[in-house]
Parts: C-alpha cells; sequence; structure tokens
C-alpha cells in the first residue's frame, strides 16, 4: 500500500486565521549556524528530533544489553569466547559474570523506563506536537527547553561513563534500594558505579523538571486563537497530563535521592539499620528504615508508568481517529479517563510494596485503589475499539503500531488486576509473571506508540516518507516476536521462577524452563535485530526516503498540517491560523475531513 | 524573533509567572516529600530521638519574614520607578537572606553542641532529618539571592533600560514563596518534635 496521496487533499492554507495583531514575523530569517540549528538549538522541532534520537541511542544499548543477559539465560553452561572479545572482563572465559548479569538488568531497566521511553517518548513528542498542534511559534520558554535536553544528555553521559569504571555501574536493580545502594561496600556495582547513577538521575530529574514546565506553560497559555482546551488533539491532553505527572513526582524521587545521597556519604540512618557487612562486621548506623526509601520511591514510580504509556495512549487516539476516517469515539471520556487515571497513579504506589512489611490492613485500600485503575483503562479501550469499529480504516504502518499497542495494553493490562490483589502478589511478586505484565503493558504498549509516533509523524518531522515495505516487516516480527517472548514468561511466573537470577540450572522446579528459556532469548535475539531494520530506515529515509509533496499527506484535521511541509523555526511563515472547530471532524457532513482551521459553515452542527 | 511570540499568542498569565507557579508546585512536592517521610520515619517508632529546636530558629523566621516585606516594597519601588530605592531594598532582601542562612547554620551548631549530630556515624535520623530538610531550603533561599544579586546588577545596567517588572515580580513570588515553605517546616518540626 502507498502512502502518497492517501488524500489529495488541498493545501489547507493558513490563511483562515485572523488575529487581533496585524503584522506577522514568525517566518523572518534570523541567521542559524550550524550550532546553533542542529546542536544548542531553541527550535522545539529540532530539540524533539535531539531526544529522539538520543533516545533511539539508549534504547539500542538497553536493548543490547537484554539480548546479552537474554544469553546468559538460555545458555547457562556454555561459553562464547566472542563475548570475551567484546565485553573484556565482563564475560570472563566468554560467559556473562554474575556481578555484570546484575549490572546489565539494572541498567537495562534504568535507562529503558528514563532515558527511552520518558525522555524519549514524551520528550521527543511533547517538544515537537504540543506547538505544533496547539498552534505556538514554540514553547512557552525555549530556553528552558534547550537546557532541558542539555541536562538530560549530561545525565545519559554520566550513565554511559559508569559502564566505563573498574567496578561497573550500578547492579543492585534499577529501583536502587538500600542498603544496595546506600553501602558502597555491599557490591561493586554499588561503588563508584551507585554515585554516577545517583548524579545522573538527579540531572535527569532536573532535565524531566524544566521540560515538564514548559509543556504545561504552552499548554496552557499559548493556544492559538479558538483553541480552547476541549477542542484540544488528545495528544496534547496526553501531554500535559504526563507533564503534570512528571512535576509532581519527580520532586518526590528527588527528595529520597537526597536523603539515600545522606546515607552513602554523610552517615546518616534514613534508610539503615542493624547492618552487618561480610568483612567489615556491623556497621553503626541505626534506626534507618529501607521501606522509607521504597515509599518515596514509589511514589515517584508508580506515577512514572503512566509518564510512560500516557503519551502512547494520546498518539494511538490521534493516530487511530485519522486513519479510521472517524472522530475519535468518546472525546470527553477520553480526557476524563487520562484524568482518573493521573489522579489514581499518585493513590497506588504501595502495591509495588505488598511484600515489603506493609501493614495488610492498608495494603487493602492500595488494592481497592489499584483496581478502580482498570475503570478509566478499560474506558479508554472500548473507546479505541469504537473508533476503528465500521471505520474505513488505512493500515498505514503508524496505524498498525496503534492497534498493536491496544493489543499489548489489553494482554498486559489484564494481568494486571491479577497483581492488583495483594493476596495474589504474595505468589506473584518477584517472578516472571511481573516482568511479562509490566514489559506487555508498560514497555512494549510503549514503545508500540512511540513507534506509531516516528511511523506516523516523520512526514512532519524530516519532509519524506520512511519506507513502507520495511516498516511492514519491522510492525509484524516485532509484535509477533513481542507476544512470544513476553507471553511464556506468564507461565514460568506462575511456576514461581523468581526474576533477576543468574542461574536456573540449579532449581529442579525451573528446569523445565530450559527449552522455553532457550525459545524465548532466540526471539529477543531476532526481535532486536528488526529494531536496527527499523533504525535503518529511519536515518536512509531521513536523505533517500520518498519527498512528501502535499502538505497534509495523511488527511488531517491538526494544526501541525498547516504548517509548511519543511517548517522553519517559528512554524507557520504567516501568521498562526485561527481555529475554528474539534480537532476530529472525519468523515462529517459528507466530507471526509474538516481542518481544525475552517470555519463552521452555516447551518453546521458542531462537537466542540 | 522570539519576540514576536509575546504579540501574537493570546495568554491570560505572564508564561514566566505561570512557570514559576509550576515550579513551585514542584518544589512544594519536594518538600511534602520529606515532610511525609520524616512522619512515616517518626512513627515507626525505632531509634527515634526527641530534642528542642534551636531557638535562633525564631530569629531566622523574624530575619525571613523582614526579607518578604522588603522585597514587596522593592517590587512597588521598582513599579514607581524608585530606582534607587528599588536597588537599596533588593540589597537589603539579598542580605537578609544571607543573615537567615547564617542563623540557620549557627541553629545547626547549637544542635551540634547540645548533643544532636545531624550527619555522621552515630547520628540519629530525627537529626538528619532537620538537617536535610532545613539545609535544602537554605539551598533555596540562596537560590533567591542569587535571583536578586543578577537583578541588581541589572539595575546599574545603563546600556539597556529594562521598564518590565515582570523579573522582579517573578523574584518577589519565589522570595515570599521560600518564605512560606519556611513557616510551614518551622510550625511543622514544632508541632512534631515538640
Amino acid at each position: 500500500m502507498s502512502n502518497e496521496q492517501i488524500h489529495a487533499a488541498p493545501a489547507q492554507g493558513a490563511s483562515h486565521g485572523s488575529h487581533d495583531h496585524g503584522h506577522a514575523e514568525g517566518g523572518h530569517h534570523h541567521h542559524e549556524t550550524f550550532i546553533t540549528k542542529y546542536i544548542f538549538s531553541q527550535d522545539h522541532k529540532m530539540i524533539a528530533k535531539q531526544f529522539l534520537v538520543t533516545g533511539m541511542a539508549w534504547a539500542v544499548l538497553g536493548g543490547l544489553m537484554s539480548v546479552l543477559f537474554r544469553i546468559q539465560l538460555a545458555y547457562p553452561d556454555q561459553n562464547f569466547p566472542i563475548l570475551e572479545t567484546l565485553l573484556g572482563h565482563w564475560a570472563k572465559g566468554g560467559k556473562i559474570t554474575a556481578e555484570s548479569y546484575y549490572a546489565l538488568v539494572t541498567i537495562h531497566g534504568t535507562v529503558m523506563v528514563f532515558f527511552v521511553l520518558t525522555a524519549g517518548l514524551s520528550g521527543t513528542f511533547s517538544n515537537f506536537l504540543i506547538p505544533l498542534q496547539v498552534g505556538a511559534r514554540d514553547m512557552a520558554s525555549p530556553f528552558m527547553n534547550m537546557l532541558s535536553y542539555w541536562f538530560f544528555f549530561t545525565s545519559a553521559i554520566i550513565m554511559l561513563s559508569s559502564l566505563f569504571v573498574e567496578t561497573g555501574p550500578f547492579s543492585g536493580g534499577w529501583t536502587a534500594y538500600p542498603p544496595l545502594s546506600a553501602l558502597g561496600s555491599t557490591s561493586p556495582g554499588s561503588k563508584t558505579g551507585m554515585d554516577l547513577w545517583l548524579i545522573s538521575m538527579a540531572l535527569f530529574v532536573v532535565s524531566q523538571l524544566l521540560g515538564g514546565l514548559n509543556y504545561i506553560a504552552t499548554v496552557l497559555n499559548m493556544r492559538t486563537k479558538g483553541m480552547s482546551m476541549t477542542r484540544l488533539p488528545l495528544t496534547i491532553w496526553a501531554f500535559f497530563f504526563t507533564a503534570v505527572l512528571g512535576v509532581l513526582s519527580f520532586p518526590v524521587l528527588l527528595s529520597g535521592f537526597i536523603l539515600l545521597i545522606f546515607d552513602r556519604n554523610f552517615g546518616t540512618s534514613f534508610y539503615l539499620s542493624d547492618i552487618f557487612v561480610n568483612g567489615i562486621g556491623a556497621l553503626p548506623n541505626e534506626g534507618g528504615s529501607p521501606i522509607l526509601y521504597q515509599h518515596l520511591f514509589w511514589f515517584l514510580g508508580h506515577p512514572e508508568v503512566y509518564i510512560i504509556i500516557l503519551p502512547g495512549m494520546g498518539i494511538v487516539s490521534e493516530v487511530m481517529s485519522t486513519n479510521s476516517r472517524k472522530p475519535i469515539f468518546g472525546y470527553m471520556a477520553m480526557i476524563g479517563s487520562l484524568f482518573a487515571i493521573a489522579i489514581l497513579s499518585f493513590l497506588v504506589w504501595a502495591h509495588h510494596m505488598f511484600v515489603s512489611g506493609l501493614n495488610p490492613f492498608l495494603g487493602s485500600f492500595f488494592v481497592l485503589l489499584t483496581l478502580l485503575i482498570a475503570v478509566p483503562s478499560a474506558i479508554k479501550v472500548f473507546n479505541w475499539l469504537t473508533t476503528l469499529w465500521r471505520g474505513n480504516i488505512r493500515f498505514t504502518p503508524g496505524m498498525l503500531y496503534s492497534i498493536g499497542f491496544v493489543s499489548m495494553f489489553i494482554s498486559g493490562g489484564l494481568t494486571g488486576i491479577w497483581l492488583g490483589n495483594s493476596a495474589l502478589d504474595i505468589h506473584l511478586h518477584d517472578t516472571y509473571f511481573i516482568i511479562a505484565h509490566f514489559h506487555l503493558v508498560m514497555g512494549v504498549a510503549g514503545i508500540f506508540g512511540m513507534y506509531a509516533g516516528i511511523y506516523h509523524w516523520y512526514p512532519k518531522m524530516f519532509g519524506r516518507y520512511m519506507n513502507n515495505t520495511l516498516a511492514y516487516i519491522h510492525f509484524w516480527v516485532t509484535f509477533a516476536g513481542a507476544y512470544l517472548i513476553f507471553w511464556p514468561m506468564h507461565y514460568e511466573g506462575l511456576a514461581g521462577m523468581p526474576r533477576r537470577y543468574y542461574d536456573y540450572t540449579n532449581w529442579e522446579s525451573f528446569k523445565m524452563f530450559e527449552g522455553l528459556n532457550v525459545f524465548i532469548s532466540i526471539v529477543a535475539i531476532i526481535v532486536f535485530a528488526v529494531q536496527l531494520l527499523f533504525l535503518f530506515n529511519f536515518f536512509y529515509s531521513m536523505y533517500k526516503g520518498r519527498k512528501v509533496t502535499s502538505q497534509n499527506p495523511w488527511g488531517s484535521t491538526t494544526l501541525e498540517w498547516t504548517t509548511p511541509i519543511n517548517p522553519g523555526h517559528g512554524n507557520w511563515p504567516g501568521e498562526i491560523p485561527e481555529v475554528h472547530r474539534w480537532a476530529y471532524d472525519y468523515g462529517k457532513d459528507g466530507k471526509d475531513f474538516i481542518a481544525q482551521t475552517t470555519p463552521v459553515g452555516a447551518g453546521e452542527t458542531t462537537n466542540h | 524573533m522570539m519576540a514576536t511570540v509575546s504579540d501574537q499568542q493570546r495568554k491570560k498569565i505572564h508564561p514566566h509567572k505561570f512557570s514559576l507557579w509550576v515550579a513551585m508546585a514542584s518544589i512544594l512536592m519536594m518538600f511534602a516529600g520529606f515532610t511525609s517521610a520524616y512522619i512515616v520515619k517518626r512513627n515507626d517508632g525505632n531509634n527515634w530521638l526527641e530534642f528542642t529546636l534551636p531557638p535562633v530558629f525564631w530569629y531566622s523566621t523574624v530575619v525571613i519574614l523582614l526579607s518578604s516585606l522588603t522585597i514587596s516594597l522593592a517590587t512597588k519601588a521598582f513599579k514607581d520607578r524608585n530606582m534607587a530605592r528599588y536597588r537599596a531594598l533588593v540589597t537589603v532582601t539579598a542580605v537578609l537572606g544571607v543573615v537567615f542562612t547564617i542563623l540557620q547554620w549557627t541553629g545547626f551548631e547549637y544542635l551540634q553542641s547540645h548533643g544532636v549530630k545531624l550527619i555522621g556515624s552515630n547520628s540519629n535520623a530525627a537529626g538528619s532529618f532537620l538537617g536535610v530538610i532545613t539545609g535544602v531550603h537554605m539551598l533555596h533561599v540562596l537560590g533567591g539571592v542569587v535571583v536578586l544579586m543578577v537583578l541588581f546588577v541589572r539595575a546599574y545596567s545603563s546600556r539597556k533600560k529594562n521598564y518590565s517588572s515582570v523579573p522582579i515580580e517573578v523574584a518577589s513570588t519565589y522570595w515570599h514563596f521560600v518564605d512560606a515553605i519556611w513557616i510551614y517546616l518551622f510550625i511543622f518540626f514544632n508541632i512534631v518534635s515538640g
């Protein structure tokens, strides 16, 4: 299927807009050097691309790490001399060492959650789409926006450098629970690696706060004329709630980190009590509580998973409606459910701590609140399905990834209802069941949302199309592969197979999974290889892809498609267009779509 | 080029002021996190040291309240274009900010000399909490002092006349905010540890 000119849409010019202020100089050219254009850029579109490319680099590294530890899990008793050549003492004798295995799972988790699915996802699309879709020339503060990227970049470099220190990167799990994270004497990774991890994460929090502040300010204050909040595309609503979650939850994580830094470096006892370290003896720290760290961590940690998934939800709603040629079903319900999820995300953190010694009566409240999240989630899923229902569906790669997103979200979401029960959690916590759950519902779904966004907005980002054939191969292999990797893990988890173990061959009860583990690892390697195909497609198409020839190739209603094919800094050469209707007038009054900039005709009924 | 942005967008509130409010919500969450952690830790009843707050905190409270008054007057002076008075009041406010942090520091020393170790081995979480929370607050006050110094230098710059009162208003709101945070913390410590 060709996506060239699906809609021979007439250029939706910016001429509809009429503004209070007559003069328009947004398009005039100011001098841009290579450095101000590509490196220290203050253009939100360039910053978005910077976030995207940095996120992609980390996705490759994080994915490669998973390949490495999957090799260990599949072939615990074999040696691969090539690994020693590549990794040196991390893989002595061609076998990943236990210490480096733990470092790999830790850093895989950290970079995938924070660098790829937080910075790479909302950093890219909030930056790219917010000004374009609300009708603004740039962010509220382009300078702070630039700072946000450079804090992220610095944080990423510091995390990267931790891979090369002698004692290795942090290896105590991405959640960095004390005492492993607080005491350098407990493991090699807890030494310099943990210091670098903490510095990196502190800078990352600053980056997220600077970014989130800007997104909120831009959405609330910089909308063009006529763009009321209920005319916003759902992408913007999703980015808005994401930013609110980040701004309110990351500082709490920072408080937790500050206390951790004091425990690490200044001998305090916030998290430490009654500890005896082999070779050192009893520590003087008395009276601290490691549970306290878990409260502070998960107060961010839970909103964080919604920080990851909400942008995907927004992107999917927009891509799905556009490619079904139908209005999104239940627009207000979509906003309401986003809001409900945002609120509930702050009230469920203790479901990560059911077996930490939490008061069981307290646990039952968290069970109730956790299960309540099923309601807004189900509203969203049904709204997506009803948007597809009897739609005139165009299976573009972006659309396929959106449908894949919904599939993954359902599959992973259903097991969330299991895990939300504190009684079932006694059996399932810290097993492969939870790995399967969160990878499907948050990891794979999040990355599917990201792919949907990249394929859909690639023409706007680079003025060219990505190759469709490669995109379809990429989608189907990734989609099937994701299920083949994570579905079997449910069985392993139900059988009680714990996560984060280095070698399962010593346990009689898990020996039956030997073949299954090999299978999962082989699929993981294939899926990783297909992601490299995507990368090739991405960078190749940037220079050699088919050029976009019409302003609005997908026949979309939203404002970003009223800009020139390659918009400059300032987005619209003339005035910013005025908005007259909501973002989802597809298949209305016998027209395929009506752009937001089209004034409401005489006698026309309006939705918003 | 960015100047055209402000001409062309409708907005009810200046973006910088709005951003500040969001940032303040964020900072507030950090202190909410700290004080919640304090309560959680205190209530588990495990090795918690009770002690009285240093009396010097009363003086620092008076100082920071005074500084809120002076920065309000500075904003007013700026709007009246009474620049000499403005510069004087900004200086006084910044000095009061520094005095505040010095007083807090002497509070720490008072605690140390009365057997409450804030950090180091054998310190108690109760004292450490007070030290960390108050210390992070001091950093926020010092951040405000830096902002005031920038404004002060700007007021002397003869090359660029600036008639926008937004920077001083933003600084002033922030200053009142860190003031309010201290009042909150002071009441919190008095009630919870008193």
